[in-house]
């Protein structure tokens, strides 16, 4: 199958400085970026896409890139069973808007997928695969195992705000992914229990804490937690982090241009230790899943969780559940740091494989497929399987969002400053199970030890690693 | 075989010696030769691409930083950094020791006598023997990974059945099998005990069943009760199995993988040797030349029990 392709180019003249409405971040454009740019206009950026998500319908209309037949392949991480859906819906539309062109989806166990992405990158990869945006990205586009796709990119573009282009673009400044969904890190609650026992949203630490005694008394598990699986606590970190240092400080300290030994990392630990005796007993041999279900059975008062907490609750099968999830920002926990309101939203995003063996066949229905994903339609599409997560596209349809989404469009929105999650801003190296989520966990484990032969484990750690 | 087979020159003629080019005569035909060459060298290949290259390699990734893009240059080699930083600055290699050395004594010292034991019981013609014999052999059938999965559900803290059954999680006294470092790796033993029991019993009950009766009543005879019998004479007699026994103990301690991986994916005090490998060299992380060093640390640990189980099997054949 040839290519197919019927490109039509939608450009938009941006000038060299675009304003983010609302706030006083102006975002460099056409410059020359060095990776510590890249990385903060991720983060500022973000500010900008999402201001512009909440402003209502547009009409934008993206690029057409259609293929007529063929085939293409996609390497999906998207196992889990309403994720799956989701994507098996989008191949349909997909392949019924495209005269027909067969998408052989090859799904692997989320886990086992990042576990294995570099010999799959490497390997017989399909055309397309699901990853993650920030430096995770940009760490495997660096080594050549991702297919720029700036040609895809200068046909949907107009499509997205200025924030998604900053955290698709690799250290090359080529493009390398396209954003599909996002979500943000919030404490979530349920209405109705914080109703019945008549409790108000914190907003400071103290508030925060003085809730979380309450709820022992009325015999709630006041901050449910679970990290079996390595990573949540890294959620934890990152919040702690972004607001008792800075954004600054944790976006370098996670490109290793801050040492761990340093004291401000050892405040995190300290200002952690205030919230551990309220986590859920037994947290380090639970999921992140039976925790939400403590949360869902009203057993838990609150979880600081990603927005994906709620597939859980679309799971519960009673659509009031789901009604009665509701998140609040993360307190101000007294520093200058606070007026950043930072937070994770990690990106998704689907990238092309350099090395699949089809892929100089496919290019065409390949990057149909890409430009198919950046559609609001298809994110909707997408979306209404598994709410999980919220469309990054403009033309994305937001009448139909349902509170929850449309609330966790404006926290990250309000956001000054945003960042991914440990695990994307960091090199995949030191994010694994026997590194970070091992030094998590170890800290877990006694909260209150003097954290400074733990800190400088880290560090040695890190100094170990060989230079990227 | 005197040849009653025509036409082939090179058939073997029992018997007869062929000159060689050197005017000295061997036993073995051209066509012996072939055979042999074939026999031998097919296997060697294999042993060689298939065992040997892979080890080897492993060794000389060891010296690298390789990050498993690309070829390996001269710059990717770092000499002995890579084993220094495992015994000095890692903090989790001397830990993972640690739990393999564990895992080595609860089998040796529990669940192993456990298994003799169960087979000693079952040689006795206990009434239902055979069904106690399918009960305890049943887990053996299972993969490691299905072990893991079936007893992460034992032990989850608040879903899992242990701590419901026990009322733990109703009184609010949740104890935590899979989460607590200092309990967790008792609890996945107590998993791989479950297998390696049966395991172990089927083999030391085909062991005991090939000891000669005569044995038993002459030792009867001699006044021996049936403790001494077994220490005196049966576990002597059974050398060779026990030695069996003693080398599938220490191989299973060394590659204890899978249930640790299941549940954690071998963190937060359930790392092992090969976990590390794992997560160092195949997962995202891709520190490939680490995770060699730790491969080859445990290579020279394996070697161990490998030579004593080689050494013996050679000792008996010959």
């Amino acid at each position: 199958m040839g290519d197919s392709r019927d490109p039509m180019k939608f450009r938009r003249s941006a000038g060299d400085n675009i304003l983010v409405p609302g706030t006083d971040i102006e975002l460099p454009l056409g410059l020359d970026l060095s990776r510590r740019d890249v990385l903060k206009i991720a983060g500022y950026g973000s500010v900008a896409a999402f201001l512009a998500a909440c402003g209502g319908p547009t009409t934008t209309t993206s690029g057409s890139v259609t293929a007529k037949g063929g085939n293409t392949s996609l390497g999906s991480y998207l196992s889990d069973a309403v994720p799956k859906k989701g994507m098996q819906d989008v191949i349909d539309a997909f392949t019924s808007a495209n005269g027909g062109t067969k998408v052989k989806v090859n799904t692997v166990d989320h886990g086992t997928f990042q576990n294995q992405i570099n010999s799959y990158l490497q390997g017989t990869p399909e055309d397309v695969f699901t990853w993650f945006s920030g430096h995770r990205m940009r760490f495997f586009a660096d080594k050549g195992l991702a297919a720029p796709i700036d040609d895809v990119w200068n046909d949907v573009k107009s499509n997205f705000t200025e924030g998604f282009a900053g955290s698709v673009k690799g250290n090359d400044n080529h493009v390398y992914a396209i954003p599909t969904s996002y979500y943000p890190w919030a404490i979530f609650y349920r209405k109705d229990v914080f109703k019945a026992h008549s409790y108000n949203i914190p907003t400071n630490w103290d508030d925060f804490k003085k809730l979380a005694d309450q709820m022992k008394k009325d015999g709630l598990t006041p901050i449910a937690f679970a990290d079996k699986d390595g990573w949540p606590a890294m959620g934890t970190f990152d919040i702690l982090n972004l607001r008792l240092n800075g954004y600054d400080f944790h976006t370098e300290l996670c490109v290793g241009k801050q040492k761990w030994t340093d004291t401000r990392v050892a405040n995190v630990f300290k200002k952690w230790s205030e919230l551990t005796p309220y986590y859920s007993p037994a947290f380090a041999g639970l999921t992140w899943q039976e925790a939400a279900q403590q949360l869902l059975h009203k057993k838990a008062g609150m979880y600081l969780l990603g927005l994906f907490v709620s597939e859980q609750f679309v799971a519960s099968g009673n659509p009031d559940d789901l009604a009665q999830l509701d998140f609040f920002p993360f307190p101000d926990v007294g520093s200058s740091y606070d007026a950043e309101k930072a937070l994770d939203a990690p990106i998704d995003v689907f990238m092309m494989a350099k090395h699949s063996p089809t892929l100089s066949a496919d290019s065409g229905q390949a990057k149909a497929l890409l430009e198919f994903m950046s559609k609001g339609s298809t994110q909707i599409t997408y979306w209404k399987a598994s709410p999980g997560a919220i469309p990054t596209a403009n033309d994305a349809d937001q009448s139909q969002y349902p509170a929850l989404t449309k609330k966790a469009a404006q926290i990250v929105s309000s956001a000054k400053k945003i960042t991914q999650f440990f695990d994307r801003d960091s090199r995949p190296d030191f994010s694994g199970p026997n590194s970070m989520q091992g030094f998590l966990l170890s800290y877990l484990a006694d909260p209150k030890q003097d954290t400074s032969s733990l800190q400088g484990h880290m560090q040695n750690f890190w100094d170990s690693l060989s230079p990227e | 075989m005197t040849s009653s087979t025509p036409g082939r020159e090179d058939s073997p003629r029992a018997g007869d010696l062929v000159g060689s080019r050197q005017g000295r005569y061997h036993v073995l035909t051209r066509y012996d030769r072939r055979i042999l060459i074939l026999m031998v060298g097919v296997p060697l290949l294999l042993d060689v691409a298939l065992i040997w290259w892979p080890t080897l390699s492993s060794v000389v990734l060891s010296f690298t930083n390789w990050d498993g893009v690309g070829p390996v240059t001269a710059q990717n080699f770092v000499g002995f950094k890579n084993y220094q930083f495992m015994f000095t600055g890692y903090t989790l290699f001397w830990p993972a020791f640690l739990h393999n050395v564990i895992w080595l004594a609860w089998l040796a010292f529990i669940a192993t006598p456990l298994g003799m034991f169960f087979a000693v019981l079952l040689d006795r013609d206990l009434r239902g023997s055979r069904l106690y014999q399918s009960v305890f052999f049943l887990p053996v059938v299972l993969s490691l990974v299905i072990v893991g999965f079936i007893w992460e559900l034992q032990f989850s803290p608040t879903e899992g059945f242990i701590n419901n059954a026990l009322g733990l999680v109703k009184s609010g006294n949740i104890i935590d099998w899979l989460g607590n470092p200092r309990i967790n790796l008792f609890a996945i033993l107590v998993a791989a005990s479950w297998r390696h029991v049966g395991y172990i019993m089927v083999i030391y009950l085909a062991g005991l069943k090939s000891v000669d009766p005569t044995l038993r009543e002459a030792a009867k005879v001699d006044g021996a009760n049936e403790i001494q019998t077994f220490f005196r004479v049966i576990f002597p007699v059974m050398a060779p199995i026990n030695v069996v026994i003693a080398v599938i103990t220490a191989i299973e301690a060394l590659r204890a993988f899978d249930i640790a991986f299941i549940i954690n994916q071998g963190k937060n005090g359930l790392e092992l040797l090969s976990i590390l490998i794992t997560n160092n060299s195949i997962s995202e992380a891709s520190l490939v030349g680490f995770g060699s060093a730790i491969a080859v640390v445990l290579l020279l640990i394996s070697l161990g029990p490998i030579i004593v189980f080689l050494s013996r099997v050679m000792r008996t054949q010959s």
